[in-house]
Order: structure tokens, then sequence, then C-alpha cells
């Protein structure tokens, strides 16, 4: 596979690697899959609803039934919030991957989703009570400060952007935004409200929240999807990408944006949860090939899938006590990571 | 780490005595200014006088009891940081190592949580306990980073040495958090701060537990100095030298390794010390370990002492966590010196 790839991306004429087939079969089975998932997500839980009830509270919804009403206030918009939140961040990570040619690329990595979640501490400490749309808009411009410092340090130093150092800044950028945010979050005595977006999880979920965040987060999908082909472009390096005549760096700042909408988005619904946006671009180049009017689909579906899945998992592990789903995402995430770290060639 | 042929060895060693002196002068005034802050306040006579002795049953409690076990432990915790900091610079050529960066800080942290969730602390935990178990989990996560970064034919690479620690880093905290979830309450809060790098072991206890750690390992550091100082020309040159590169390399880190284990365990996971302190050290004596590791000794102590008395003192009566002060002071840093370094 790798030297198909290799060839590929070395011959002069961009001619890629793609499987429109199996990228369709991906699209309509992974859509099936996510109905069933999120189907299970409602069903399953602390308390166990059969799904013939929840087809009947979807068709004929009767607010007299304790059930109906679980269905209805908890676990649909926990099961949406899931699927939106694990669209993002895999779309996310796609993006960059694509544009900046970093497999190492994640939002969670290069310190977005950090950035993202220190501006919501700010928020919770300096402006209780702001409405949820403009808590949103705090986290998305969380999510450029946290990059912008990741990116802007990195290209001081010689030799660029290369994947470690953007890699070991996020590191820190993070840690330092980590350690500033629990520095505030003690003084101003709002732990409690904060340790969710530490640890991620979905659980919070409300109409509300996915009223405000779902209008915003399909637009940036769709947007991504507008973009996809010159991400391909870009994909192949900047020399090929201007000579073909795209305008890489209008691009690349189009590209910025959904980056930040999807990152910020996702964050502010469920907190900062890393690794999806890594491990889903890598596993959906795999699966289709490297053309991203089909990577950027498929990674929004499969994202979501895993998010479904994982925070399905993370309820059924130890009920009634649910694990964090950022956690349980880390531990099939942080062995991919070693291995990317390892590989020598890699290939976008 | 460029050595500074300019200077002669004699005006070097002099340099570097005068350096540590005033290194040691800012330690002292630094130690009379914590152990003079605090929620109550107490004029310098009296401390003084209470010190040795002298003072009335409360001022006793407060200076003897819990302010200075407090000042000795960060001023330990900060050395054995600094040194083990430098250690790891040496040994993997890395000016970017650290034992927070690599991740063996949160080894030793996720066997200590570990420990704390199957033997509750108020029962059976024993002080002397926690750095072995602390050197254990430490041990095991270095051993696992050494062989993960490890690649035949090319040996150590830096900068995979560092991606595969931040890696191995975030699963461990995975972990962790997977493992606090199960916690009590009670065992919850004390995890929780521990984390954070909060220096909780403010009993006198815990000085007696680190310190053999300390007067073994510290020494022994020192005394390797000239070791460290071959190890870091590299291992070509340094295998042409004579010296026999695996074994000195392997007794380093495990030095390294112990020192950052037992600081772990009584002060928690405190990032950056080992990662600033040797630098300033080295740009203020130059890159000879024989000065460089003494004079990074005293500059971590120096920076954990001034963290916690800032963490204590700054949003008083509650308390910030030293490791959240380091690293608000150590990650700017550390940015720093990446955008200068051609990882």
């Amino acid at each position: 596979m790798s030297s198909e790839l290799e060839q590929a991306s070395s011959a002069s004429a961009p001619k890629l690697k793609s499987r429109p087939v199996a990228a369709s079969l991906i699209i309509i089975g992974g859509l099936i899959a996510l109905a069933l998932g999120m189907a299970a997500s409602i069903a399953f839980g602390a308390k166990q609803i059969p799904l013939s009830m929840v087809w009947e509270s979807l068709t004929h919804f009767n607010p007299d039934s304790s059930e109906h009403q679980i269905i209805h206030e908890l676990r649909m918009p926990r099961a949406l919030a899931a699927a939106l939140v694990g669209a993002g961040f895999a779309v996310a990570g796609a993006i960059m991957q694509g544009m900046t040619r970093n497999p190492l690329a994640d939002s969670g990595l290069l310190g977005i989703n950090a950035g993202a979640a220190f501006a919501m501490v700010l928020c919770f400490a300096f402006l209780k009570g702001l409405p949820f749309l403009y808590l949103m808009f705090f986290s998305l411009a969380g999510a450029a400060f946290g990059a912008g410092l990741v990116f802007g340090i990195s290209s001081l130093a010689r030799g660029g952007l290369s994947p470690v150092r953007l890699a070991l800044a996020g590191a820190a950028v993070s840690a330092l935004l980590v350690a500033l945010g629990e520095g505030i979050s003690i003084h101003y005595n709002i732990g409690q409200d904060l340790a969710f977006f530490y640890a991620g999880g979905v659980a919070g979920a409300k109409w509300i929240h996915i009223k405000v965040v779902l209008p915003w987060v399909i637009a940036a999908l769709l947007g991504a999807m507008a973009l996809s082909r010159s991400i391909t472009l870009l994909s192949l390096g900047d020399d090929i990408a201007t000579g073909l005549g795209q305008r890489t760096r209008l691009v690349k700042i189009i590209g910025m944006i959904f980056v930040f909408v999807l990152a910020g988005a996702a964050v502010s619904l469920v907190g900062s949860i890393g690794f999806v946006g890594l491990i889903i671009p890598h596993l959906t180049r795999f699966l289709v090939g490297v053309d991203y009017r089909w990577v950027i689909p498929c990674s929004a579906i499969l994202g979501s899938l895993l998010m479904v899945t994982a925070d399905l998992s993370a309820r059924l592990v130890n009920p009634p006590a649910e694990t964090p789903v950022g956690a349980l995402i880390a531990v099939i995430g942080v062995p991919f990571f070693l291995y990317l770290a390892r590989k020598q060639r890699r290939e976008m | 780490m460029q050595p500074q042929q300019a200077l002669s060895e004699k005006a070097r060693s002099r340099r570097a005595v005068l350096v540590m002196s005033a290194l040691g002068a800012f330690l002292l005034v630094m130690f009379i200014v914590a152990i003079n802050s605090g929620e109550i306040r107490l004029g310098p006579w009296q401390v003084i006088k209470t010190l040795f002795g002298f003072g009335d049953a409360r001022q006793q409690l407060v200076i003897i009891d819990f302010r200075l076990p407090r000042i000795v432990i960060s001023m330990l915790i900060g050395a054995c940081f600094a040194v083990s900091g430098c250690i790891l610079q040496g040994i993997t050529r890395n000016a970017l190592a650290d034992s927070g960066i690599l991740g063996i800080n949160a080894g030793a942290g996720l066997v200590v949580v570990l420990y704390v969730y199957l033997f509750p602390l108020k029962t059976s935990a024993s002080p002397f306990m926690m750095p072995f178990l602390a050197l254990f989990g430490a041990g095991v996560t270095a051993l696992l980073i050494y062989m993960l970064a490890f690649k035949r034919h090319q040996g150590l690479s830096p900068i995979r040495l560092l991606l595969v620690g931040i890696g191995v880093q975030a699963g461990i905290s995975a972990a962790m958090i997977i493992l606090t979830i199960r916690l009590d309450p009670n065992q919850f809060q004390f995890v929780q701060v521990w984390i954070a790098g909060s220096i909780w072991g403010t009993k006198w206890d815990f000085v007696f537990a680190h310190l053999p750690w300390f007067l073994i390992l510290v020494p022994l550091a020192f005394s390797k100095a000239k070791t460290l100082n071959i190890l870091s020309l590299g291992e070509q040159t340094a295998t042409g030298l004579g010296a026999p590169v695996e074994k000195d390399r392997l007794i380093m880190l495990a030095v390294a390794v112990g020192l950052a284990a037992s600081s772990v365990a009584v002060g928690g996971g405190i990032g950056f010390v080992g990662l600033v302190a040797p630098h300033l050290a080295r740009r203020l004596v130059g890159p000879q370990h024989q000065f460089s590791l003494p004079a990074s000794a005293l500059i971590g102590a120096l920076l954990v002492l001034v963290a916690d008395t800032i963490g204590r003192t700054i949003s008083s009566p509650s308390e910030i966590a030293t490791g959240i002060v380091v690293a608000v002071i150590g990650a700017p840093y550390f940015l720093y010196l990446l955008s200068r370094s051609r990882v």
C-alpha cells in the first residue's frame, strides 16, 4: 500500500489514489451503522429502554411516560451531540493533515482544544451566565488563539513548521493554558463547573446546546466539502498546488477557519477530546485513498461513529458511573500516535 | 552546547564558584522570605527566635510544623528535578528533555494514585513506601519510552524520544482519569490536588522519606559529572574515547529516574523544573557538568521555592498548586527554547 501511494505522489502528474466505490460503501454502511449506534445509544444506559419504545417515542411522543421523557430530554441530545462532535473533530483533523501535510495534526495535539477550553474558563470566571451562543463564539476565538500560539511559535524557528516542532509546541501550549485555566478556576472557585471541560464528556448535552452548535457544524462541514478539491491539491505540496493554479494562502486561511469552527464548537459542547482528529483521517485515507472529496465525508461519518460508540461504551464499562469519553478514546489513540511517531515514511 | 573555549579552565571554575555563591545567597534570602510569608504574619526577628527554639507555642506550630517542612521539601524536590533534567539532557543530547515532558513523572504518579486507590491513605500508607512505588512506576515508564524510541541501526533519536514521551504521557493521563473516577470523593480530592503538583507532603515525615534519596543520588550524580561530559559528546565520540556508553547511559538514566520518582512521590507532578533549571545553569556556568549539575540543583531549588511561595500567597487563603505556578513560568520558557532550537 505504501509503495503504491509513494509512486502516486512522486509521479509528476498528480494522479491520485482514490477508491470511490469503497468510499460510497463506507458512506452508506457508515450511515446505517451510525443510525444503529445512535439507536443503541438511546436505548442503553443506566435505565434500559427497549428499542420499540424508542421508536414509539419518536412517532407517538407521550409526555406522561418517564421513558419517553428520558429519551427526549437526555438520551437523544446526547447521541446527537456525540455524532456532531465526532464529525467535527475528525474533519478538523482531516483538513489540517491535508493542508499542512503533517501526519500528527489533531486539534487536541496542536493546542487548539486547549485554547478553546481556556476561553471557556475565562467565560465562566469573568462573564458568568453568558448565553451558550456567545460561549461558543468565545470557544472559537480561543481555538484560533491556541492555534495561533502554536503555529506562530513553531514558525519562528529555523526549519519552519516541522511536525515534531508543532507537536512539541502544542504540548507546551496545552500545558500552559491548562495550568493557567486551573489557576483561574481555583482562584474563582469554579473548578466544579469546569471539571468536564478537561475530561471531556457528552453527558451534559441539552437541546439548547445542540440547536446553537448544529448549524455552525453543518455549515463548516459543507464548506469543507466545497474546499475538498483544493485540500487534495495542497496535500500534494504547496509547490504543486501553486503550479496547478491554487491560491494556497487563501485556501489555507479558509481551511483553518473551518477548523476553528469545527473544533471550537465541539469543545464548547463536550470539552477537550483529543485523538479523534488524529485516528479517523488516517484510517479513512487507508480505506478510501487520498482524494479529500471522499476523505472528508467519510471522516465525518467514521468520526461520528467512533464518538457514538465510545460514548456508549463509556456508559457501559462501569455502570452506573461514567468513564470520561476522552480517556477512553486516548486508550485507542495513544498506541496509534506512538505508531505514527515511530514510522518514518508517511504519505498524506 | 558549545564549549566556551575562550575561558580557561581556571577562570571558568572561578566563575562557577562565584555564580553558585550568588545563587546560594539568593536561596537563603528566598528561604527567609518564604518563611515570613503566609496567612499569619511573623516578623523576621520572631522567625529567627523560633528557629532557634525560643518562640512561643503558636509561632512554633506555624513555623516548625507547617512552613519549614514545606519549604525544605520544595527546595529538595526542586534540586532533584533539576539534576534529573540536567542528566537527561546530557545523556539524550536533547536540550528539551525533562522528566515531565518524557512522561517519567506521569508514570511515577500513576503508581502512586494506584496505591492510594488500593490502600486508602489514612489506614496503611507510609510515606517511606511512596518513593519506592514511584520509582517502580517511573522505571517501567522510562524503560517503555526507551524501548519505543529505540530503533535498531538508528539508535536513540532525540526527536523520537520526545514524541514517544508525549504519547506515553497522554496514555498515562488517560489511565489516571479512568482510575480517579473510581475513587471515593475523599481520595478523589487528594488525587486531584496531587496531580496538579501541590506540595502535599507538608509533614516532617515526608522530608525524612525524601532526604535519603536526595543525599544518595545527588552526590552520586555530581561524582559522575565527568562521565556525563563524555556521554554528551555523542555516542561515537564517547565510544572512541573508550567509555562503556551503554552501561554508563543506563546508570545515569537510573539515577535521573530515581531523582524524579522520589520527588514525584512527595511533591506531585511538577514539570518544567528539569527543563528550565539546567538551561539557566548552562548559561551561567557553561556546559561542563561538574559545574552545571550543582548550579542546576541550586536554581531548581530556588525555582520551586519561589513558585511554592507565590502559590501560597497570591490568592491566599486558597492555594494555587505549585505545579501550576511552575508550568506558567516554565512553559513559556520551553516555547522560547523550542523557537530557537533546530528539532
